[in-house]
C-alpha cells in the first residue's frame, strides 16, 4: 500500500522530503516498523545484573520494561497497566519483585503477567470485578527477547527472524569482534535531537559526510578516504558496517585538490594524549561504526566504545541515547584512555557533535519542499558492500529496508 | 587566601569569560594538571566517570577552545551564566572545595533565549602564587538531556 500523499521513486536514489514531516508516515512506521518484524535494541545484559533488575526504555514510541527474572532469562513488556493503560514503571531502572501500577494496584510479575487486581473480590461484598473476569486474559503486551553478544534486542512480531538471521553472518561477526567479552557502563547521556530519527539514523550510514563535516576525522587520520576500509552492508540492507584502518603512508590529496574545508594543516593538539590510544585489536581496524536497523548503533573509534540507541520523539524531534563502555576488565590507565576519547563522541564530541545539528538543518531546510527528494546517488544506485568509503550505498540500504517493512 | 568573596570573584570572571566569548581566557582558569568535567546527576550518583567533556590538563582545554575555534561547526550561540553562592565544604589557606550552583540559557543567533542547563559546579581550588585556580571542576547537569549539542563549556 502506498503511504498516503507520498510519490517513492522506483530508484532508492530518492527519498521523498514528505517522509521526514508526515503525521501518518509517523503512525504508520510505529506499527509497520517498530511494531513489525524488526528486532529492537533495549538495553545491555550488563545493565540487568541480577534477578529483578530492569530498565525501562522504548520500542519505537511505545514504553517497555525489559527485566532479568529469577530463571535468568530476560523478558519484556509494554510498560503500560492493563486496566487504564498507566505506566507500570517509573524510573528508568532500578530491581524490582514484581510491578504494581500506582493507579489502581493492578500488579504483574517479571514476565508481565497480571497477577493481582485490587479489590478484585470486593470489599464487604460490595463491588469487586465481575465473576467472568479472567487475569489470564489481560496484560500488557509482550516483546519476544533475543541476546546478542550481550545486547538485548526486542520484537514484537511474532514474525521476525532469528537474530542471527536479521543481523547476517557480516554484522554478527563485527558485532562479536567488538564485544567479545563483559562489558561495562561507563557513563549514559541523552541528546535531543531537532529532527525526525530517520535523518540521524541516515546520518550514521553515511560515510560520504563523515570527513567532509567533521575536521577532527581528517586532520588526525582517524578516517580519510583514502584508508584501507570499507562498507558492509548486509542482505536486508538495513544493518551496515563502515570500517577504516590507519594507513601512515598514505597521503590523501582529494581535500587539497577540491579546497574543501576539512583540510587544516595548521591544527594539531596542543595535548595529544587525546588521542594516545593503546592496542586493542589485532586486526588494525581503528574505526567501526555498525548500524542495525532500525535504530541501533555501535561504536568503536580507536579504544572509544559506545552504544547508541536512536528513538522517535513525535514529530520532527528524536532521541539519542548514549552508552559509554569500557571493559569489565580494563585497567585504570585503560579507562583513562576511554574517558579521554569519550570527547570525541557524544553531545559535545570533537568528531560527532555536528550530526546533533545536521539533522535539524535538514529538517528546517525542507520545511517549504514536502514534495522535493534528497539526492542520494553517491557511488551509484545499488546496495552493496564494497571498499572505498565515497559512497552512500548504505543509506540506500536504509531506505531498501525502510521500504520493506512500510510496504512502500 | 581562599575566602568566599575571593571564590565568587573567580567565578564571576570565569562567566564572564565565556559569556562574552572570550574562550581563549577560559583554560587559564585551571591548574595546569587539573580536572575538568561535564556530566549530569545520573551518572555522578551511580559512580560512573564518563562525561560529555572530559579534560585532566589545561592544554586539552585549549585544545578545546581551538576546535571550537576552528574544526567543530555548530550554529551561532552564547551563554548566559548565572551563578549562585558557593558553598565552602572546606577551606585552608592554600586549598578550598565548593559547590556551587549554576544556570545557563543558551541565546541562539536567530535570537531565541532558552534554559541549556542547570546543575552544580563541583570545585576543588587552590592557590599558586598570587592566583586562585581551578583544580578541579566538574559540571553536574540537573538533566541527563543535552539540547541538539553542547559547544561552548559550562
Amino acid at each position: 500500500m502506498q503511504t498516503p500523499d507520498i510519490a517513492w521513486a522506483d530508484s532508492l536514489t530518492r527519498v521523498p522530503y514528505r517522509v521526514y514531516a508526515n503525521e501518518s508516515v509517523r503512525q504508520q512506521e510505529q506499527q509497520r516498523l517498530f511494531h513489525g518484524a524488526t528486532w529492537n535494541y533495549l538495553c545491555l545484559d550488563a545493565e540487568l545484573p541480577e534477578p529483578g533488575s530492569y530498565r525501562t526504555t522504548f520500542v519505537g514510541e511505545t514504553p517497555v520494561v525489559v527485566v532479568k527474572d529469577n530463571d535468568g532469562e530476560i523478558y519484556g513488556f509494554e510498560n503500560r497497566c492493563a486496566h487504564r493503560g498507566a505506566l507500570l514503571a517509573l524510573e528508568k531502572a532500578g530491581r524490582a519483585e514484581s510491578f504494581q501500577c500506582v493507579y489502581h494496584a493492578w500488579s504483574y510479575n517479571r514476565q508481565g503477567d497480571l497477577t493481582g487486581v485490587a479489590f478484585e473480590k470486593g470489599v464487604k461484598g460490595q463491588g469487586g470485578m465481575p465473576a467472568g473476569f479472567c487475569k489470564e486474559e489481560h496484560g500488557p503486551r509482550k516483546l519476544r527477547i533475543a541476546v546478542f553478544c550481550g545486547l538485548v534486542f526486542g520484537s514484537f512480531s511474532d514474525d521476525v527472524a532469528p537474530i542471527e538471521e536479521y543481523l547476517g553472518d557480516e554484522i554478527c561477526a563485527r558485532i562479536e569482534r567488538v564485544l567479545h567479552k563483559p562489558v561495562k557502563v561507563i557513563g549514559r547521556f541523552t541528546q535531543a535531537l531537532p529532527n525526525d530519527w530517520k535523518l540521524y539514523a541516515e546520518n550514521v550510514r553515511d560515510s560520504y559526510h563523515a570527513s567532509l563535516l567533521h575536521l577532527f576525522f581528517t586532520t588526525f587520520e582517524i578516517n580519510r578516504l583514502s584508508q584501507k576500509g570499507g562498507i558492509v552492508v548486509d542482505e536486508s540492507g538495513g544493518n551496515h558496517v563502515s570500517y577504516s584502518m590507519i594507513d601512515p603512508a598514505a597521503k590523501d590529496e582529494s581535500y587539497k585538490a577540491q579546497g574543501l574545508r576539512s583540510d587544516h594543516e595548521r591544527y594539531r593538539l596542543q595535548d595529544p594524549s587525546l588521542l594516545a590510544g593503546f592496542h586493542e585489536w589485532d586486526d588494525g581496524v581503528t574505526l567501526q561504526i555498525l548500524s542495525v536497523f532500525p535504530g541501533f548503533v555501535l561504536q568503536q573509534i580507536q579504544n572509544c566504545l559506545a552504544v547508541r540507541q536512536v528513538l522517535p520523539k513525535g514529530a520532527d524531534r528524536s532521541e539519542l541515547n548514549w552508552v559509554y563502555l569500557g571493559f569489565e576488565d580494563d585497567t585504570p590507565e585503560q579507562l583513562t584512555v576511554r574517558l579521554k576519547q569519550a570527547n570525541l563522541v557524544g553531545p559535545a564530541g570533537f568528531i560527532s557533535m555536528e550530526d546533533g545539528a545536521v539533522g535539524g538543518f535538514v529538517q528546517r531546510g525542507i520545511a517549504g519542499a514536502a514534495d522535493e527528494q534528497a539526492v542520494i546517488e553517491m557511488g551509484g544506485s545499488d546496495v552493496a558492500s564494497g571498499e572505498g568509503r565515497a559512497t552512500e550505498t548504505s543509506v540506500r540500504g536504509f531506505w531498501k529496508a525502510y521500504r520493506q517493512h512500510m510496504g512502500v | 587566601m581562599t575566602d568566599l568573596i575571593r571564590i565568587m570573584g573567580v567565578n564571576a570572571a570565569y562567566a564572564d569569560a565565556i559569556d562574552s566569548d572570550r574562550l581563549e581566557d577560559w583554560p587559564a582558569f585551571f591548574t595546569e594538571r587539573c580536572h575538568y568535567r561535564v556530566t549530569h546527576i545520573e551518572n555522578e550518583q551511580e559512580g560512573l566517570p564518563a562525561g560529555v567533556v572530559w579534560a585532566d590538563s589545561r592544554a586539552m582545554l585549549a585544545d578545546r577552545v581551538a576546535a571550537l575555534r576552528e574544526a567543530n561547526v555548530y550554529e551561532r550561540q552564547r551563554y548566559r551564566h548565572l551563578l549562585g553562592t558557593p558553598l565552602l565544604l572546606s577551606q585552608s589557606a592554600t586549598e578550598a572545595v565548593a559547590r556551587t550552583p549554576f544556570m545557563v540559557a543558551r541565546i541562539m543567533h536567530e535570537g531565541q533565549t532558552q534554559l541549556f542547563a542547570s546543575g552544580v559546579y563541583q570545585d576543588r581550588f587552590v592557590v599558586e602564587g598570587d592566583r586562585l585556580l581551578l583544580a578541579e571542576r566538574v559540571a553536574v547537569c540537573d538533566s541527563t538531556v543535552t539540547d541538539t549539542l553542547m559547544a561552548l563549556p559550562l
